[in-house]
């Protein structure tokens, strides 16, 4: 069985609200456009999309404006967007409805600023595309690496060795990076591509 | 562990009238200690010896959480009902000793919101008053919207302006003021979290109101002691135990299965908390259903019933009790 922490994504479902806040990033764009198949005519006049197209979602673009939502904001990276999206929920009224697309580590660092802005996290539409790369915590020195593809990985900060765990924190928004080496240093396990 | 089984000895160190429908009643421990510790929203079941007969009704408690010498309970008189609030109102004095129970919460604060937005109707305004007192000895932010029938019933709505100035609302009947809710929901902030209160219709009005403007249902917390209805009188064979009861017309299943000894577990006795779930091992009849536990699906399944609260009527029913 799964780690309880893992978590678990589904597929992106029109909510009753008011309006919708709507961010995905790379694929999750094709996440959003599916959506758009199921939703009521006036949905996309009372929504925002933000969207972090990274090196390959440029093609989701034309698409993306072509729903004409009320807002689309276009950024060059997920720690571009966080601050917007903070000042989004600082500013926001009850009635306002998320879903986000995309990697583990867009949706899991967008769910970790709702929760700190007091969104319940079983009340966000969540789905999953694109690539499985971790971002990691190294449970040592709490540095984190993003865009962990092996097993194990080697600390950007601190340099130890570590072994990616299933084990998840909304908290941090990340995967726990244990040593896997402390005994002996100078055991080195061979590195293998798990994450794509 | 077997729920409900913590009683406590208690005595009625207080009763006061508040108007002409409602009643105070303090509880001590009789060394005067400290009662266990509880959070605003819980409730306690109060055991009445009502001539051979045990009522055990679930009443919220109003004291502030921050002080547990004494809890504080209010009772609503209803002169049609099964007796135990008539009980209360004229058989219950000072320095007379009661059994009641553990502090049981099944209507707590989520201490995450950003806000707390309460809405109370009529004696539903119980559970808030302890709530606000965690609340504002912790600093939280609320806001609270009490709707009562005039200024005579406005039970506690004196106390709590006093208390905590203009977080209360009060809305009156006889001078035709009115929740405005849709307005009041679309003007909160992200994080807020609802809390209601009141008669049944009051709730279902507010679940609504909130799900419709797009609160999610995990920010939406109610309460609803369903009072045991009363009805035609009904025979149950309890199989593990190879007995056979019969319910009475002013008694509920639960009450009946007590009376014939079996010791089930409860907590709250209407309809809310889950504890006295019981298998349906065969039934030929209708089950008449009162309870917020059980899904539509299971209620339509015939294989489970909530006894606190539930009835049945037909040929025979064969309880896994």
């Amino acid at each position: 069985m799964a780690m309880l922490s893992r978590p678990v994504y589904g597929i992106l479902s029109p909510q009753t609200g008011k309006n919708h806040l709507l961010i995905a990033d790379a694929e999750g764009a094709a996440a959003i456009l599916d959506l758009a198949k199921k939703t009521s005519p006036d949905f996309f006049a009372a929504a925002e999309v933000m969207f972090v197209p990274g090196p390959d979602g440029g093609k989701y673009v034309e698409a993306l404006k072509a729903l004409v939502p009320g807002r689309l904001y276009e950024g060059p990276s997920i720690a571009a967007a966080m601050p917007r999206l903070r000042q989004i929920f600082g500013a926001a009224h009850m009635g306002l409805r998320l879903y986000v697309a995309g990697t583990e580590s867009l949706i899991g660092q967008v769910v970790q600023a709702a929760s700190e802005a007091g969104i319940e996290h079983a009340s966000i539409q969540t789905e999953h595309r694109g690539s499985w790369a971790r971002r990691v915590q190294c449970v040592h020195c709490k540095g984190i690496t993003e865009n962990v593809t092996t097993q194990p990985v080697k600390c950007s900060h601190c340099g130890l060795l570590l072994l990616v765990r299933d084990h998840y924190s909304r908290r941090y928004a990340a995967f726990q990076g244990v040593c896997i080496n402390a005994e002996d240093p100078s055991e080195i396990p061979p590195t293998e591509e798990m994450f794509r | 562990m077997k729920a409900g089984s913590n009683r406590i000895e208690a005595v009625v160190t207080d009763v006061v009238a508040v108007n002409e429908l409602v009643k105070r009643f303090h509880f001590e421990r009789p060394d005067g200690g400290i009662l266990p510790t509880f959070s605003g929203g819980a409730h306690i079941v109060v055991e009445m010896r009502d001539d051979g007969r045990t009522r055990l009704n679930p009443y919220s408690l109003m004291s502030s959480p921050l002080d547990t010498r004494d809890y504080t309970i209010s009772v609503r008189r209803d002169d049609v009902g099964r007796g135990g609030s008539l009980f209360m109102h004229s058989r219950v004095k000072p320095g007379q000793s009661m059994v009641i129970s553990n502090p049981v919460n099944l209507f707590s604060l989520d201490l995450r919101a950003k806000k707390h937005l309460m809405i109370a109707g009529g004696i539903g305004i119980t559970p808030f008053v302890a709530q606000t007192s965690q609340l504002a000895g912790e600093g939280g932010n609320f806001e609270l919207h009490y709707s009562c029938r005039s200024d005579a019933l406005a039970t506690y709505a004196d106390v709590l302006k006093q208390r905590h100035g203009r977080r209360i609302h009060v809305y009156r009947d006889d001078h035709d003021e009115k929740l405005d809710l849709p307005r009041l929901l679309a003007g909160q902030p992200l994080g807020t979290h609802l809390y209601v209160c009141g008669p049944a219709g009051m709730i279902t009005w507010v679940r609504n109101t909130a799900a419709a403007a797009g609160w999610p249902a995990e920010t939406v917390h109610y309460e609803h002691f369903a009072a045991p209805q009363p009805g035609k009188p009904f025979d149950v064979t309890l199989a593990v135990s190879g007995i056979g009861i019969r319910v009475g017309e002013h008694e509920s299943l639960l009450e009946a299965i007590e009376a014939a000894g079996l010791d089930p577990p409860y907590l709250c006795r209407g309809g809310v908390c889950g504890q006295c779930e019981t298998n349906v091992i065969s039934s030929d009849g209708k089950f008449l259903h009162n309870d917020h536990w059980l899904s539509e699906e299971e209620h339509r399944s015939g294989c489970k019933i909530m006894p606190c609260v539930s009835r049945f009527e037909g040929k025979s029913l064969v309880l896994e009790r």
